[in-house]
């Protein structure tokens, strides 16, 4: 239901933006916040045993159905996508250009657009809706991120986006059918109740975690979300921070229950983790711009989701499910931060920054407790969740240990880029003037304060968001009895935590650290691979067109023969072949027509001039007809030599125009005998093909036999054919007729055409061929043309005429 | 029934002389081969209408004796419509001739620029390879870290 009223709302907006210009995000907002209200107003019944299951018939012909199913996981998500958008969406009429109703229309509409893909994605619980959701999502980041389209960084990047979601989409979709033809069901909850086995399984979950991993911009795949910083800031903090890349977590989250024990599931999930963790906290220790900080941060922090998610226990859940809830909010008060500092101040570099702190106090306070969080500390949300983090991990297995180190190690790189944050943004450096004075705006930072403080609030009161999260995370086992809190006493992951903060410090501290930070070999860079791989493939392309495409009909025609030669003839082979008894001849005059037939056929190939080609086929012709006679058809006789005889006239009067010799051929001879031995074995591939097909027939069908019974009482006629072609199949003889009427019409426009445009005579020429005095026989011919012209015209409009003349004459 | 020799042989110079036609260049030339191959495919038809027998008259001999009508009422139509081609065909070269001053088949312009935009590429790509080796390689720089710039000479630690 809800998912309609966005889409519906979304459809409205332009028209709204049209006339009110940004006022429409506004009204937009109203979306994710109705949604939002009535999810937490309904969110007891998805605690309960059996959650709400909504189902409606998509094409029940082919058992396809939208059923989305309401229960904790998705209404942790739900606060998310629809919390985080109501903020947005309010934040951007405030960041948008004032009159820029274009700019407004689109992105109001495409952002309520992408709110409701993501809650029908984490709502839906068919593989197929899920996956028709997640590839809206993906188009409505092309769109957003591509913006206007005008320039090409932002096209590069959204296409970049595109094209590796995508591939990674595409997948999934492979993966999510192969694990649901495992299953037999196509139910999310059902796969995951009776989860199938099996080497299939291993390839399908597999599959669908390429999708999850390039969604949520996991290494090797993440260097699409930096780039997608290009997007408008709302439009980041929204799609690339705090939903759209949950996304791939949420998928993850989504199987994990079922499949955390699965070699292929969980090593690819902590070992993409870890490494995405460290290196997005590596590589932002560098960064200048604080969008691109932020990304990478992003990155670092969904690594740090995947890996809790692949641990697949308990209290792994517990921790999961608080980051997913702590991330999406601290990382949408630092965009949205981020946002005021670039509009007012027209940078976003830290190196131009400076001062901005005493300035904007209220500010201040609000990202520092977002930093806060990133960075984990308490009080608040991000500090609950990286404590039951390391309270997990310590307690586990060999696997467990090395994740607790590589989380460890990615928390002290956190701690670090925080505190680069915090100093970059708003610090005062001595040799960086301050930027003019402005205010921050008041409403602007009022909506940033709401995700900061809810930071603080649930950190506060973790009982309000526990309870969905317990209800998660009792998927993966019974509860031990742990409960969010602030303080746990002394305890091992407090220490830890202390050492991190310790240690972050020391990192940003240290220069010298630092200035190793963020350096990749530029062989390892992933963004690298990514620009090989899509020049590769465009090489590829452009080399197999090139090479296999060269344009020459010969070539084609070559091709094509050799193949019916090939592909036929060595399935005849492999099916071995009977030849009957051969006759040589039936007919004592078949011999010699043959003869004739053949010798006219060779010595047309060879003729150098038009006409004697054009007479030796006639030869043919009238020898086939010939053969007609002595094989018994003396109607097909009659019309062979009727319409053999017009076809010469035919031919006489075109080649009057042109010169009486062909072309001197220009081709070297070894293409010349390639032409002449692909013709000739499939030429006597054909005429084996006849011998085989004949030896399978015996006598004549019951259908001939039928006509010829019939054919007297029935149409009156004695002449069988006669009876077949002008009553029995007179729908065949209307279409040749049809077909005769327009070669008819055709070759007489083709040939008034240009009549027309001699008559006109106004010597400029339309046609950009004719090049006239340049092309010396060229020249002859319009000097000719223009002499009899007439004589020509009547002339070719007479035998053009006849064109549907002999149909008549021959059937009757 | 198989057939005979004689039709086996015929089938296949007419079929094979029509191929080498269509292959050819001079665009009357391919007619030609389109005409030869429209005779081999009647001359085909009727394999289906067995040996040789009496004209398909009533009354004048045994259905026995009599040849299949139903090939010889196609290839009838066939006959037709061939001309019906041919005529259309020639229309056309004769078009072409009066357009461009000849009749030949060209080449297809579109796909001979993406083949010589390839060589070229190619080509060029050697002489960039070329140059680099002489020159010395050097590393690009990651796109965000400017060249020599430091944390320190931004004012930034």
């Amino acid at each position: 239901m809800a998912i309609v009223v966005h889409f519906a709302l979304a459809a409205v907006l332009p028209l709204v933006a049209r006339r009110y210009g940004r006022a429409a995000f506004v009204v937009g907002a109203l979306a994710p916040a109705g949604t939002l209200v009535y999810a937490l107003a309904r969110a007891g019944e998805a605690l309960a045993d059996t959650p709400p299951l909504e189902t409606a018939a998509w094409a029940p012909a082919i058992g396809l159905e939208f059923t989305a199913r309401f229960d904790e996981l998705a209404v942790l998500l739900i606060l998310l996508i629809s919390g985080v958008g109501t903020i947005v969406l309010g934040y951007y009429a405030g960041y948008a250009k004032v009159g820029d109703h274009r700019t407004a229309a689109r992105d109001s509409a495409l952002l309520v657009t992408f709110a409701g893909a993501m809650l029908g994605l984490v709502l839906a619980d068919d593989v197929l809706s899920l996956y028709l959701f997640w590839e809206l999502t993906t188009l409505c980041s092309f769109l957003l991120v591509g913006g206007d389209g005008l320039r090409k960084r932002l096209r590069q990047s959204a296409t970049q986006a595109l094209l590796v979601t995508t591939f990674g989409g595409l997948a999934m979709l492979l993966g999510l059918v192969l694990l649901g033809t495992a299953a037999g069901t196509l139910r999310i909850s059902e796969i995951l109740a009776d989860p199938p086995g099996g080497g299939v399984v291993t390839a399908a979950l597999l599959l669908i975690l390429l999708g999850a991993l390039t969604k949520s911009a996991q290494v090797p795949f993440h260097p699409w979300l930096p780039s997608a910083m290009v997007a408008p800031t709302p439009v980041s903090a929204y799609l690339h921070a705090a939903a759209m890349v949950k996304a791939g977590v949420y998928l993850v989250a989504r199987f994990s229950p079922a499949f955390a024990d699965h070699p292929a599931w969980w090593i690819p999930v902590v070992g993409c983790g870890l490494w995405t963790m460290l290196l997005g906290g590596f590589r932002a220790l560098r960064q200048y711009d604080l969008k691109t900080l932020l990304a990478y941060g992003t990155i670092s922090q969904l690594g740090f989701l995947m890996v809790m998610l692949g641990i697949g226990t308990w209290m792994s859940a517990l921790a999961a499910g608080t980051l997913i809830l702590a991330h999406g909010l601290f990382k949408s008060a630092l965009f949205l931060t981020v946002g005021i500092i670039d509009k007012r101040t027209g940078t976003r570099d830290i190196r131009e920054l400076s001062g901005l702190g005493g300035r904007w106090r209220v500010l201040t306070t609000l990202t520092t407790l977002a930093l806060l969080s990133m960075a984990g500390l308490p009080p608040l949300l991000g500090f609950l969740g990286k404590e039951v983090a390391l309270e997990a991990l310590l307690h586990g297995g060999p696997v467990d240990m090395v994740a607790c180190v590589g989380v460890v190690a990615g928390s002290v790189l956190t701690v670090a880029y925080s505190l680069r944050f915090l100093r970059g943004a708003f610090a005062r450096k001595p040799d960086v003037a301050p930027p003019p004075s402005v205010p921050c705006g008041r409403v602007m930072t009022a909506l940033v304060a709401v995700p900061s403080l809810a930071g603080l609030v649930l950190a506060l009161a973790p009982g309000l968001i526990e309870p969905i999260e317990a209800g998660y995370a009792d998927r993966y086992g019974s509860d031990p009895g742990y409960h969010l809190a602030l303080w746990h006493g002394f305890t091992p992951p407090l220490a830890l935590s202390v050492g991190i903060v310790v240690a972050g410090y020391l990192v940003h501290r240290y220069a010298g650290l630092q200035r190793l930070g963020g350096r990749v070999p530029s062989g390892l860079q992933a963004q690298n691979w990514y620009t090989a791989s899509v020049d590769g493939l465009e090489h590829v392309a452009h080399g197999v067109t090139g090479r296999t495409q060269v344009g020459s009909l010969p070539v084609y025609l070559g091709v094509i023969l050799t193949t019916l030669v090939v592909v036929p003839g060595a399935g005849l082979l492999a099916g071995g072949v009977e030849f009957g008894a051969l006759r040589l001849f039936d007919n004592g005059l078949q011999v010699p027509l043959a003869v004739l037939v053949l010798a006219a056929a060779v010595t047309s190939l060879v003729a150098r001039r038009r006409l004697t080609a054009v007479l030796l086929t006639g030869v043919v012709g009238y020898g086939i007809g010939a053969w007609f006679v002595v094989d018994g058809g003396a109607d097909l006789a009659l019309a062979q030599f009727l319409v053999e005889t017009l076809t010469l006239v035919v031919f006489v009067f075109v080649i009057r125009r042109f010169p009486p010799r062909f072309t001197q051929n220009r081709e070297y001879i070894p293409g010349r005998w390639v032409k002449a031995v692909v013709a000739g074995v499939a030429g006597t591939f054909v005429a084996v093909l006849a011998v085989l097909y004949s030896g399978y027939t015996h006598g004549m069908p019951e259908a001939s036999r039928e006509y010829i019974e019939r054919a007297e009482d029935e149409t009156g006629a004695t002449n069988v054919v006669n009876a077949i072609i002008v009553d029995f199949r007179a729908f065949d003889t209307i279409g040749e007729i049809a077909v005769l009427a327009v070669a008819a019409t055709g070759a007489a426009s083709l040939i008034l055409a240009r009549s027309r445009k001699r008559t006109g005579g106004d010597g400029t020429s339309d046609e950009p061929g004719v090049a006239e005095g340049t092309d010396p026989v060229g020249g002859r011919d319009e000097a000719e043309e223009s002499g009899d012209a007439g004589a020509v015209r009547s002339a070719r409009a007479r035998d053009t005429g006849p064109g549907d003349g002999p149909e008549p004459e021959v059937t009757s | 029934m198989t057939i005979n020799i004689t039709m086996a042989v015929m089938l296949a110079g007419l079929y094979s002389i029509g191929f080498y036609l269509l292959m050819q260049r001079s665009l009357m030339r391919v007619i030609l081969g389109i005409v030869i191959l429209g005779h081999g495919a009647n001359l085909f038809l009727q394999v289906a209408g067995g040996p040789p027998g009496e004209p398909t008259f009533v009354g004048t001999a045994a259905v026995e004796a009599m040849v299949d009508p139903l090939p010889q009422a196609l290839a009838l139509t066939a006959i037709v419509i061939t001309f019906g081609l041919t005529t259309f065909l020639l229309a056309l070269s004769y078009r072409s001739w009066a357009l461009l001053g000849h009749d030949e088949v060209q080449d297809d312009v579109e796909d001979r620029r993406v083949a010589e935009a390839e060589l070229a590429e190619r080509e060029i790509e050697d002489e960039a390879a070329e140059a680099e080796r002489v020159a010395g390689f050097e590393a690009p720089e990651a796109p965000e870290a400017g060249p020599g710039q430091t944390d320190e000479e931004a004012g930034v630690r």
